[in-house]
């Protein structure tokens, strides 16, 4: 009860501090207007903030806090580089980049920074082909004459600064090699090796995060994690976006009754929520995958795709309604144009801004529904990497963190992995809605 | 103008009818099961008699409009069938199935009161907390104190259910063993000790559910706090906390009810992997194991249950934000 | 009015800024007044003049992003800029009250009226409940609102949109202030309304001898309203002077331009010939929205080069004869002929030359252009589609729509309509019209979203083009002002009939329909003792929704 004693302890003597503060504040200042308004709410949230700061800096200094340590190590860390990041986007590329760098909280400049080293990770995680390679090189051509004809001299160069970086960046890692050290099915005669490398602590230089119960490179199986959960997911949104937004921008453009049928079909697959009704259609692709010979994983990305094309469809038609209404949609009606034009050159460019950062929150849900079904031992099936899959095989380890934090760290990471992507994407997307909301202002 | 019970009734009207199409969703989705149920769960090596035995019992062999009626039926008044896994070890152990023992109702019924216990206390914490931290950002909005609860707010959201879950297993069950980090909860259990094994999964459903009600009561506070009429009460010399109590509050009652009921709702999709991840033996955990084992009449029920209550709150926000309009009460 | 009396505001050298992208952008630049006691000063200018921001400040008060960055506001001695936040909650309500542009939103809609307008006295300790409440009906009556005794206890969405401006009025009184600010108190109202709220307002603000700074940007209302006038112009004092010195003798030329808006008026021109085939037809339309009838029996003709103004309150079916014109709406009932041929009612069966003959332009130029296609694109589409051109020819064309319009091609073809002035948008809708070639062109409400000077602009502009190119209107407005100004003949329509038509000078004058009589009457005019001879003239009660009423 001690604990509870001292906090409430602390609580009284940081409200008395907060009218302290306050008092001495008007009388220094000689009643300046920040100190004479300040509700005592406000006092004391100073205060308490202070005594937050003071007793994360105790915390620290504590020999036992290892994780909070890591923990604290961690986000400075990566404010840092978030820092640099921007630094460097205020200072090379073209204007408009910078100046949207300028402009960019740490925040988003942390989700965009994070964003590039997962797609890096997942695109460079497993050998590349030379084909492939070629086959990229012939599309960058074509985009870049696609660019050279349609768009400004700006945009022009924009693309073609991008499809330079790209190419290069996929020459440099061709020779390079997979950046993971192992395959990620591939398995070690020695299994749990404690991660950290040490090899006093049982661990090994050249699995630097040790190996899973059956001997499998923890390391490896992290970067193949990152293709093989953030590339199923990737597909899975785009599936949904496709059907989503066909068939809202349809039923907001036509109306009447298809626009009636969609919408209420929409309202009853909504009626179910997503995660549950995902387990209901998996218990029965589970049986069904077999006996047809497509595996599991195939099926998922079907099911999860169609669930959450229901919430795309929303905000796809309720997008497409509201810009239908528009007096230029009339005059491009009475003009005689066609539902095409009507839909790719009138609705769709107003409709980006909202879409993108729907794809963005979409690509989060599906991302963290995929990864809580393979938790739950129903999603990406082995042997294929995936986070989710990792986090339930090593959960165990989590209660030997009193002894060996090593060995604890290992599924923290997996689902910190998770974490990680899903923190970035949300707050690069906070910061577009903010950004196109403020510009409305 | 219709009258505010006129649209109550149609609203409630509506939700039982997408209750029953629901029904039918969940119904003809496990019907597309390939071949049979019973081989299904008995496997290759089943006998024909065993087949034809279970498919009796399960009343297999009955048109599936048929079934599909006596299943509601059976729902409606509380009886949800028998389970398969007891059915399966029933006519293994060659004795009579039907009674008591395998009937879904019977294994469901501890494991729902079980979650509606999860569920309220998480609500009981959530609820107060997430109000005024929302509250208090909407007025000190853009303070340090926002941006802090915003960062905050956000991971939160982002993180999946287990990861919070570990992290809290970690810091407050293994580091400093104040909690356990298991939630076996049997029956005879004294209260107390019921509650302090609920409230690491609590605290867990409290983080995810929390972040998502704060931010949209923030928003809510903060598009009221920009109307002109609180504008106008500014403006009649009125006091900062007359201002809210008087003129936000009343206005901000039906997104803030909008928020809650949404928020339970969504409560009902994080149980089942936090229940997982703390051993909880609540609804969540049975239809994963059941899912797991292809249970189909546990996961039909559960699917029926999670869905009914996700409507009936939704519902339940609907009916409230309604009665909270002044322009619905009040019709000219 | 007497000038010796005691100051009540001081304002020197007020100068506000706005947020905006990271900085601090000057909103006013250095605004000084004096009101003295029941004295009433008119603020005009167009918008973003910064007429608000200056009658908030006077009451210490500024919106979120909005700073007071120099200069003092004192009332009755009182540095509103330096004191405290309860310092000003004393004064704000009691002693200076404030009226709204839109009642509708300013009135809390979970309180019942009169417990809004009882909370101020209530609360400063003035006036206990029970006669606050008593005092309440007293000023309904006052104001001439109907049933004074009963209305208070209704909710504000019970109460419609003039009563409810009256009822804000009334609120502002409860305490009996030395100051109001009313901001923009009739501009969301119709015109047979607005003149109810005026003659209310100047009323109970006589009566009481309150000092009043009223904000406006319609120069007739301030005329009738104001003892002294100060115009204003992006944040920069224009002049000041009294309302009789202002309107005779204005100084500034921005101020005489501001006069000279009204006296734009286009030659008469000769009757068509009466066997002309008209360019449009209207014959016998009835139109509906779903089930519910919105137009009666609508028969009009539009003449070759003529300007025909359909006039009409909000709700009158104006916009819906234009509708069932270009069959958007597809009339029920009658025909509806294109030079002589009768065209199909849906424009779904148009033929692409019958589309092209009728163009349209919007009032509200923000949503009539895709915010996402350059000046160029939104031009090119219709030359390209209609006409075929591509390439450089197309662009030619565009060039060539641009200098009609007066604006640079070089300058604004590349440009995003978000980065045009409102009045350059709307002739770039112009353009767009003109980019088809067309015999008709359907003009709906496209000056009332803009400041004055801008309007004519416009106006001047649609003259000039229908002299070159032998162009028909059909003007859709609810200002008589444009219709005296560019209009040939006259349409006047109420609930979805036509009350009267006929050329324009008969329009004007006498006799008149009952309707088109309240309706010309109630336009303010900018002689000072307008409103006064009006009402001695009609009576209160056959003015505003009255005298409505009573048809």
């Amino acid at each position: 009860m001690t604990t509870w004693q001292f906090l409430l302890l602390a609580l009284v003597a940081i409200a008395a501090l907060g009218w302290v503060f306050r008092a001495v504040g008007q009388s220094v200042t000689g009643n300046a207007p920040f100190y004479r308004d300040m509700p005592y709410g406000v006092a004391f949230g100073y205060v308490l903030a202070v005594a937050a700061i003071l007793g994360s800096v105790w915390l620290y200094l504590q020999e036992g806090a290892v994780f909070f340590r890591w923990a604290v190590q961690g986000l400075i860390g990566f404010s840092v580089a978030a820092y640099l990041f921007r630094l460097l986007g205020q200072s090379v590329g073209p204007e408009a980049m910078r100046k949207l760098f300028r402009q960019m909280p740490l925040t988003a400049s942390f989700g965009i920074l994070v964003i590039i080293i997962y797609a890096i990770l997942s695109i460079f995680a497993g050998p590349i082909s030379p084909l492939f390679i070629a086959g990229l090189g012939i599309a960058a051509v074509v985009l870049v004459e696609i660019s050279r004809r349609s768009s400004t001299t700006e945009g022009h160069q924009v693309v073609v600064m991008i499809a330079l970086l790209t190419m290069a960046l996929f020459i440099i890692m061709f020779f390079v090699g997979p950046l993971a050290p192992h395959g990620q099915e591939e398995v070690f005669p020695r299994a749990n090796i404690v991660p950290g490398g040490d090899v006093a602590l049982g661990g090994d230089p050249e699995f630097p995060l040790g190996t899973d119960q059956i001997g499998r490179d923890i390391l490896s199986r992290l970067i193949y994690g990152a293709q093989n959960t953030v590339g199923i997911a990737f597909a899975t949104t785009c599936l949904a976006f496709f059907l989503g937004g066909t068939f809202g921008f349809l039923a907001a453009t036509l109306g009447g009754w298809l626009d009636q049928i969609l919408s209420r079909s929409v309202d009853v697959l909504m009626a179910i929520p997503a995660l549950i009704f995902a387990l209901l259609l998996m218990t029965i692709a589970s049986v069904w995958a077999p006996r047809l010979g497509i595996p599991l994983t195939f099926f998922m990305v079907i099911i999860i795709a169609v669930i959450d094309s229901t919430r795309v469809f929303r905000l796809a038609r309720a997008v497409g309604t509201q810009i239908v209404v528009m007096d230029y949609i009339e005059a491009a009606k009475l003009r005689g144009e066609g539902l095409p034009y009507l839909i790719f050159r009138e609705i769709l460019p107003n409709a980006t801004a909202p879409l993108l950062a729907e794809f963005g929150l979409r690509f989060c849900f599906v991302f963290l529904t995929i990864a809580s079904l393979s938790f739950l031992g129903l999603g990406i099936q082995p042997p294929l990497a995936d986070w989710g899959t990792m986090v339930k095989d090593l959960s165990q380890f989590i209660n030997f963190a009193q002894f060996a934090p090593n060995i604890a760290a290992a599924p923290l990471l997996a689902a910190g992995a998770i974490a990680l992507l899903t923190v970035a994407v949300n707050f690069v997307v906070d910061w577009m809605l903010h950004r196109t909301s403020g510009l409305k202002e | 103008m219709k009258s505010v019970g006129g649209i109550i009734l149609q609203r409630l009207a509506l939700g039982l009818l997408t209750l029953f199409v629901v029904s039918i969703v969940i119904f003809v989705a496990v019907n597309l099961l390939p071949g049979d149920f019973a081989e299904a769960i008995l496997g290759q090596g089943a006998t024909p008699e065993a087949v034809a035995s279970i498919r009796r019992d399960l009343g297999l062999d009955q048109s599936p409009i048929t079934r599909y009626f006596q299943w509601l039926g059976g729902a409606v008044t509380g009886d949800l069938g028998n389970s398969f896994a007891q059915a399966n070890f029933a006519s293994f152990a060659g004795t009579e199935t039907g009674s008591g023992l395998g009937s879904v109702a019977t294994q469901i019924a501890p494991r729902f009161a079980n979650t509606m216990f999860l569920a309220m206390v998480t609500a009981a914490i959530a609820v107060p907390i997430s109000l005024i931290l929302g509250v208090l950002a909407a007025l000190y909005r853009n303070s340090a104190f926002d941006r802090a609860t915003n960062i905050f707010t956000l991971s939160s959201i982002s993180s999946p259910e287990f990861f919070l879950a570990y992290i809290l297993i970690l810091f407050l069950a293994v580091l400093n063993p104040i909690l356990p980090s298991l939630s076996n909860i049997f029956d005879g259990m004294s209260f107390s000790e019921r509650l302090e094994r609920t409230v690491l999964p609590a605290l867990t459903l409290t983080l995810i559910v929390m972040a998502h009600m704060m931010r949209m009561t923030r928003a809510a506070i903060i598009n009221l706090l920009a109307s002109p009429y609180i504008e106008m009460a500014r403006l009649k010399g009125i006091g900062p906390m007359r201002v809210i109590v008087r003129h936000a509050l009343p206005n901000a009652l039906a997104p803030i009810i909008n928020v809650v009921a949404l928020n339970l709702a969504y409560l009902i999709t994080g149980v089942v992997v936090v229940e997982v991840v703390f051993v909880y033996p609540g609804i969540g955990q049975l239809f994963v194991d059941s899912v797991k084992i292809r249970d189909i009449p546990v996961v039909q029920a559960c699917c029926l249950i999670f869905a009914a209550a996700y409507i009936l709150l939704n519902l339940t926000a609907d009916i409230l934000s309604i009665l909270s309009n002044p322009r619905l009460r009040h019709p000219k | 009015m007497t000038k010796s009396k005691d100051l009540l505001l001081k304002i020197r050298d007020l100068e506000i800024e706005g947020r905006s992208d990271e900085t601090w952008m000057p909103i006013i630049n250095g605004a000084s007044f004096d009101l003295h006691k029941g004295e009433v000063l008119g603020l005009i200018g167009e918008s973003g003049a910064g007429k608000s921001t200056i009658g908030l400040a006077a009451m210490g008060f500024t919106r979120d992003g909005v700073r007071i960055s120099g200069g003092s506001v004192e009332f009755d001695g009182i540095n509103l800029v330096t004191a405290s936040a309860a310092q000003k909650r004393a004064l704000l309500g009691k002693r200076i009250a404030y009226v709204a542009q839109s009642a509708a939103a300013s009135f809390n809609p979970a309180h019942k009226i009169i417990d809004q307008h009882t909370e101020a006295p209530v609360q400063h300790g003035v006036q206990g409940r029970k006669d606050s409440e008593s005092d309440a009906i007293e000023l309904y009556r006052r104001l001439r609102l109907p049933n004074p005794e009963e209305i208070g206890f209704r909710y504000p969405h019970q109460v419609s949109g003039g009563q409810l401006q009256r009822a804000m009025t009334a609120m502002a009184m409860s305490c009996r202030p030395d100051l109001i600010i009313f901001d923009e108190p009739t501009t969301a109202l119709d015109v047979t309304t607005q003149i109810e709220v005026l003659a209310a307002i100047r009323d109970i603000v006589e009566q009481f001898d309150t000092a009043a700074i009223y904000i406006t940007h319609d120069l007739a209302v301030v005329a009738q309203m104001a003892d002294r006038i100060k115009v204003l112009l992006k944040g920069d004092e224009v002049e000041e002077a009294d309302t009789a010195t202002m309107l005779s003798a204005p100084k500034e030329d921005y101020t005489k331009s501001l006069w000279a808006v009204r006296s734009f008026e286009r030659p008469k021109k000769a009757a068509p010939a009466a066997d002309a085939v008209p360019i449009v037809r209207v014959k016998n339309i009835d139109a509906a929205y779903g089930t519910v009838p919105v137009l009666f029996d609508v028969s009009f003709d539009i003449h070759a080069g003529r300007t025909v103004a359909v006039v009409g309150e909000s709700g009158s079916g104006k916009s819906t004869a234009a509708r069932c014109i270009t069959g958007l709406l597809p009339p029920t009932k009658g025909v509806i002929e294109f030079e002589g041929v009768e065209m199909p009612l849906d424009y779904r069966k148009r033929t692409k030359d019958q589309l092209r003959q009728a163009q349209m332009i919007y009032q509200m130029a923000d949503t009539a252009l895709n915010p996402r296609k350059t000046i160029g694109e939104i031009i090119g589409r219709p030359v390209e589609f209609y006409g075929g051109l591509k390439g450089q020819k197309k662009r030619a064309r565009v060039e060539e729509l641009l200098h009609e319009i007066e604006m640079e091609p070089s300058q604004y073809i590349d440009r995003l309509p978000s980065e045009l002035s409102g009045g350059q948008k709307q002739r770039i809708g112009i353009a767009r019209a003109l980019a088809a070639e067309p015999r008709f062109i359907i003009c709906d409400e496209v000056t009332s979203a803009l400041d004055q000077l801008v309007a004519e602009g416009i106006l001047r502009l649609l003259a000039k083009l229908q002299d070159e190119l032998g162009l028909s209107y059909m003007f859709i407005t609810h200002d008589l002002a444009t219709v005296r100004a560019i209009a040939d003949e006259v349409v006047v329509m109420k609930d979805g009939r036509v009350v009267e038509q006929g050329p324009k000078a008969e329009m004007f004058m006498p006799p008149h329909h009952a309707y088109t009589d309240l309706l010309l009457s109630s336009v303010p005019e900018m002689d000072p003792d307008w409103l006064t001879n009006l009402l001695d003239a009609r009576g209160v009660d056959n003015i505003g929704d009255a005298a409505v009423d009573k048809m």
